[in-house]
């Protein structure tokens, strides 16, 4: 489960030494934009010494690599290669570049004697990544695929809104490219921190998109976020009388059947179940209604 | 040396500290009350001269108007021009403004120091042994105490009184160096054996003074007592700061889960940004659930009046104001009360000390340690740099006390195995929440059992010290092995700790 990604700084040994506590699925240290071009070196070496000196338990971690052009990607791979690092970040993707970085990423895990691969999640912020989506989508090593909204609006040479209709479009593509392939939809962040009402109605258009969850630029975002992509206790209370009216049903060898006059069959089934999943519900026994 | 019973060595002479509920019994001495109307003067000099001033007298003064004050030096800089020597000051707190203060300390013209709290240049002079004798660090409790039961006789108060009248009345709520409550003046003007009222502002008459001119002797009038914005020294705005935000929302979770948010709760919080978050996010569970708090006391800030004018707080019980929205409120809402240090916090004050009757207080640290023993006085590396102030107070007297701190602070872990100083012994601790996960006080079965099943993150507080190191690595802790600089008087009038200079 990736609901909630959130970039940390590289740069920055404070952060870092908080990135764990917030309750983010996972830790994007960053060593991209963040850090300006003098500091990559030292960045580099922070995030490399965190990855594999850090002694507690932490969430899935993932670094945001400079890419191939910059000249820095294999330094920044060197650095940061090892088990505890689950999947690279890759900024500005197109399919070319990603079968490279594929075959440099083989050549590393064989020098550093890795026990798995590193996954990939590629950033698609550009017009050409947009229309590659579904190719990149069936890449190796992928394990879900994050839009990049701002550089994705400066590329396409058009405003980023509040209510972000501009994304509609590579939101949807994204989102049903991933869902093909089976692998996570992140969306992208939410730049103004201090929205917090913004941000909860921008998480609810991505949730309602097909998207499985949204990059972190702020650790006060994540509850926020968290509320938008968790089912609301009226889902689950719904969700869960789906499921059982569904065992009852399946005893008496009914497909289909009726709740509340509303018509009951395997997509809603199905849905319900997703509903469960995502708020991370096992026990399907009924619960009371939520007040 | 004698040991008390946390373990501490305490000199000879001075009575140990031997659990927080037996408070030491003595009777308050007599009230004085003045025979006849005060004197008004001019000048801190003409004071001086009306005055039988001598060397090894006692001299107390309050803080209200905190990093604004401008009276301590006044009057300490005429001290030294009168010539006075060995003079012990009882001042309930002492800021980085009263920098002044240490050549005095140097020339021998102040030898003593008793106060509830201290920062800045005087506390570092105290901590390098400049002070001739070892200063006294009381609670706001039990300095109240302290003066009324004879333990801290006082020879002269100068009171800072922003409006005073004809007849020595006195408030706090007015003029133009208005800072609001004068609460921790009180036990000074019943009990100091000369009371001097130091104003800026003379009014005919006041109509409800908060100080009553029978017990003043003396009035001058100065130019300025001080610069009001003065203050607001303290943080007063909700942290943005994500772990701080992290530690509010699961201290209110804490507080929330244990049963303590229902209609005519009592709290108390401290002023900083995460305290302050504290309160936003109890804020939001109130108006939710539509519950509605009897009282919250202590330093009051802008965020408890809003919550007083939204009716979600039925009164403000005001001992020190911290922001100027405070004091306006203080001066024109009646449920926005003042009280005296000793109804607020004095263990001798009966029927009892509000902090008694305190559902839950919410107070910071600078040292934990696995007794819970709680340090606000000094830092790891034994300088003084603050004071109990009402933490030990409101900590003995809230049914529950949570403490609220980064694990990791400066590179530094917070929970030790002992702490440097303790300042509120661990007994009166009941819960402690950082950004990593909250232990509660093994005593306290009461509070886990009610926290068991709310997803908190509960553990014992010897494994958050444990991730607090995996972090950190283990510190080597600097001991102090020299004179004893500060004595650290428990609110019963126990010493509890004391303070020493590294080297002999």
């Amino acid at each position: 489960m990736r609901t909630t990604l959130l970039f940390i700084p590289g740069n920055h040994p404070a952060m870092l030494q908080n990135a764990d506590v917030f309750g983010a699925d996972g830790i994007i240290l960053d060593l991209e934009d963040a850090v300006a071009a003098t500091e990559k070196d030292a960045a580099r070496a922070l995030v490399g010494e965190y990855l594999k000196s850090w002694k507690l338990d932490t969430p899935e971690l993932l670094v945001r690599v400079n890419g191939l052009p910059s000249g820095w990607f294999e330094a920044d791979l060197e650095a940061i290669a090892c088990d505890r690092l689950s999947a690279i970040v890759y900024p500005k993707a197109g399919v070319e570049e990603l079968y490279e970085v594929d075959r440099i990423l083989s050549e590393v895990e064989t020098r550093h004697h890795l026990n798995h691969p590193i996954g990939i999640i590629p950033i698609i912020e550009s017009a050409q990544g947009v229309v590659e989506t579904d190719d990149i989508s069936y890449l190796p090593r992928l394990k879900g695929m994050l839009l990049g909204g701002e550089d994705l609006s400066a590329d396409m040479e058009i405003s980023r809104t509040r209510e972000g209709a501009e994304l509609a479009y590579p939101r949807a593509r994204l989102s049903f490219a991933c869902k093909a392939a089976g692998i996570d939809a992140i969306d992208t962040p939410f730049a103004d921190v201090n929205d917090a009402e913004g941000l909860l109605a921008d998480a609810r258009t991505a949730r309602s998109l097909g998207f499985t969850g949204k990059a972190v630029i702020h650790p006060n975002q994540i509850t926020t976020i968290q509320q938008a992509f968790c089912p609301d206790p009226k889902e689950i209370f719904w969700a869960r009388r789906v499921i059982a009216a569904a065992a009852d049903a399946a005893k008496k060898h009914q497909g289909a059947f009726s709740l509340d006059g509303k018509m009951i069959d395997k997509p809603v089934i199905k849905r319900a179940e997703g509903i469960l999943l995502r708020a991370g519900i096992t026990d399907r026994a009924t619960a009371d209604e939520p007040k | 040396m004698n040991r008390n019973s946390l373990g501490r060595e305490i000199p000879d002479g001075f009575y140990p500290y031997d659990g927080s509920e037996p408070a030491q019994a003595r009777r308050p001495i007599a009230m004085k009350a003045t025979p006849k109307a005060p004197i008004f003067l001019h000048t801190i000099s003409d004071v001086f001269d009306a005055l039988d001033v001598k060397d090894g007298m006692t001299f107390s003064f309050h803080h209200h108007l905190r990093e604004g004050d401008k009276v301590l030096n006044l009057v300490m800089a005429q001290a030294a021009v009168y010539g006075l020597k060995d003079l012990t000051i009882a001042p309930s707190s002492i800021f980085p403004c009263h920098q002044p203060l240490v050549p005095l300390l140097d020339s021998g013209v102040v030898t003593g120091i008793v106060t509830n709290y201290m920062n800045g240049p005087v506390a570092d002079a105290v901590t390098a042994g400049k002070l001739q004798k070892p200063a006294v660090m009381d609670t706001h409790g039990g300095r109240a105490r302290a003066i009324e039961s004879g333990d801290l006789p006082i020879d002269v108060a100068f009171l800072a009184v922003p409006r005073v009248d004809a007849f020595g009345n006195g408030t706090g709520r007015f003029g133009k160096s208005a800072c609001g409550s004068l609460g921790y003046l009180d036990p000074d003007l019943h009990y100091a054996k000369k009371v001097v009222f130091v104003t800026d502002e003379r009014v005919d008459e006041l109509i409800k003074p908060d100080l009553d001119g029978r017990y003043v002797d003396y009035v001058v009038t100065i130019d300025s007592i001080g610069d009001r914005a003065g203050i607001v020294s303290g943080t007063t705005r909700i942290t943005k700061e994500p772990v701080g935000l992290k530690i509010a929302r699961d201290a209110a979770a804490v507080i929330d889960g244990v049963g303590l948010l229902k209609a005519g709760f009592s709290m108390q919080t401290g002023a900083g940004g995460t305290s302050l978050a504290v309160v936003a996010d109890i804020r939001k569970l109130m108006i939710e659930r539509g519950i509605r708090a009897r009282f919250a006391s202590g330093g009051i800030t802008a965020q408890y009046v809003e919550m007083l004018e939204a009716g979600l707080v039925g009164a403000l019980k005001d001992v020190q104001d911290f922001d100027l929205d405070a004091v306006e409120s203080l001066s024109r809402n009646p449920k926005h009360e003042a009280i005296t240090a000793s109804q607020y916090g004095n263990p001798r004050y009966r029927p009892a000390p509000l902090v008694d009757d305190l559902d839950f207080v919410v107070l910071g640290a600078t040292e934990i340690d696995l007794d819970f023993n709680v340090n606000v006085t000094t830092d790891s590396e034994g300088k003084i740099i603050g004071g109990s102030g009402g933490h030990a107070d409101t900590a003995h007297g809230a049914k529950v006390c949570v403490v609220v701190t980064n694990l990791v602070k400066a590179r530094l872990p917070i929970i030790m195995e002992k702490v440097t100083t303790v300042t509120t012994p661990g007994s009166d601790i009941d819960v402690l929440v950082t950004e990593r996960g909250i232990a509660v006080h093994p005593r306290r079965t009461d509070l886990f059992d009610r926290l068991r099943g709310s997803g908190l993150h509960i553990l014992p507080i010897r494994e958050l010290m444990d991730l607090a190191h995996a972090i950190t690595g283990i510190p080597v802790r600097p001991t102090q092995t020299g004179r004893i600089v500060a004595l650290i008087r428990y609110r019963d009038g126990s010493i509890i700790d004391v303070v020493r200079t590294k080297r002999p």
